[in-house]
Formats: structure tokens, sequence, C-alpha cells
């Protein structure tokens, strides 16, 4: 059983890049992320947006390459950030610890207003 | 608590392929759904199954590879629990040398993974782990609606 590729879409603002996703982030998916967000990275972008709306189911491997994500942007004194998590994900990204070194936000809008306060 | 009943019962085997561990999950929305069990708690319970399987599809080197599942609506007589059985005829491991995750030392680590088991105590209300030279059974159980503080 196969399930349809993540679709993953950037897009890069003044100061932030948004990454929005569309399925399910498997280790093929958490990847394709990885590699935008290399993109925005390499267009100067030291804030990153992940903008969940279009996923409802993730998994820990996937979950382990967004570590990588946040342990480079950490590197670049950047930010990884979050909004539309369904709440079972928010659950699952405040159990590891994520919470910690990345900000979760309800929506874009608060997200946005959030990361351009800082 | 009394031993609860067994009200319906599915099982399943899956062969150890790319996401097999989504059909799981549909098994379990539709017992949880059955059981009118609260979105919200459904979406942990397929979370956690998705977790329990690609460990046994990652680590068991089962000679099989196959995932052997029950899903178990229990009550008596209304369903109160879903309980859920992941089991693989594997190599097991020793419970004893996992060590527990933590994002600060993941972080600086080569190797970031490791979180399943974590992830499903977190969201499942009880979990066993039975595993040894012959297999691992994962057993985890979710309450219809949640258990009230005692």
């Amino acid at each position: 059983m196969m399930t349809e590729a993540l679709k993953v879409r950037l897009d890069l603002r003044d100061g932030l890049a948004v990454i929005y996703t569309e399925g399910y982030i498997n280790n093929q998916g958490g990847e394709e992320i990885a590699r935008v967000a290399d993109e925005a990275m390499g267009h100067g972008h030291k804030v990153v947006l992940l903008n969940l709306v279009g996923t409802k189911i993730v998994n820990s491997i996937g979950i382990s390459i967004l570590i990588e994500i946040i342990e480079k942007m950490l590197e670049i004194e950047g930010k990884l950030a979050f909004c539309n998590l369904t709440p079972t994900i928010e659950k699952t990204f405040n159990i590891m610890g994520l919470t910690q070194y990345a900000d979760i936000y309800a929506d874009e809008e608060t997200a946005v207003g959030g990361l351009g306060g800082e | 608590m009394m031993d609860l009943a067994v009200l319906r019962e599915v099982t399943l085997t899956l062969p150890m392929l790319p996401d097999m561990e989504i059909a799981a999950s549909k098994t379990a929305t539709a017992m949880a759904e059955y059981m009118s069990m609260s979105p919200d708690r459904i979406d942990e319970v397929r979370m956690a199954v998705v977790e329990a399987c690609i460990n046994a599809i990652e680590h068991s080197a089962a000679p099989d590879r196959k995932v052997h599942i029950t899903f178990s609506i229990l009550g008596d007589p209304v369903p109160e629990k879903l309980q859920i059985e992941i089991s693989d005829f594997g190599v097991g491991f020793e419970p004893d040398q996992v060590e527990e995750p933590r994002i600060e030392e993941k972080l600086k680590a080569n190797r970031k993974r490791g979180w399943g088991l974590k992830i499903i105590e977190g969201l499942m209300d009880e979990v066993e782990v039975e595993t040894g030279s012959h297999g691992t059974t994962v057993r985890m159980t979710k309450t219809r609606q949640p258990e009230k503080a005692s």
C-alpha cells in the first residue's frame, strides 16, 4: 500500500519562509520538507514557518527529520515554527519536547504576527 | 475494575511493506468510531498504531516479514476500551537497554530517531511490552472516554 506523496509548497516572503504541507509526513515526506527548508535557507531565510494545515498524520521518522531542520536553524541562529497542527500532532510534539525549540501557533496569521514581532 | 468482555474483535496480518502502517491505522479508526470514541482520541489511537507498526517493521527482523494485529473492543455490556495488540515474530529487544529519548540530546546526535515507544506511551492510556527472542508484542489500550481523575 503506497500513500500519495506529501505535497510541499514554499512561499518566500520578506523575512519569512512559509512551507505548506499536504499529506502524510513519513520519511519521504520529511526529506521533502528538509529539501524545501534548505532551499529557503539558501535564499537567506532564517525564519521558517511550517504550516501543516493539510497534514493530519505524521510519524516519528518524519518528525526526526524535522528535528534535523531545527538543528540546522539553531546553527544559523534562525528559527523553525509550526502552525495549524492537529491536536494529536501538537500533543506528539509536546511529548517529544519539540516545543522547547520550535514555537507553535494556532494559525498562520498568529504565527506571522508572533514571528514578525520578535 | 472487573474483567471486561470482548465485544468485537478484528485481526489483521500485514506484510512489512512501505506505508503499511496506514492500513493498520484505518482499521483502528474504524474500530474506535464503532465504539463512538471522540475524534481527538481516535486520532491519538491512530498515531500510536502507526508508531507500533513502524517499530515492528524497522526493528523486529521478523523472518515472516509480517505484523500481526488484534483490535478488541472491551466492555460489559457497552464498549469501554479499545485494546490493540501489535505483534511480530522477530528477534525482540532488551527493554532495559532502550534509552529514553531526550530532545536536547537528539538535537546534537547523529541518530535522531528512537521516539516510537515514548510517543505510544504518551498517547495511549495503558501500554505493555512483552519481548523475547521469539518476538515482541505491544499491547495498548485507550478508554472510550477520558478516565476521571481519582
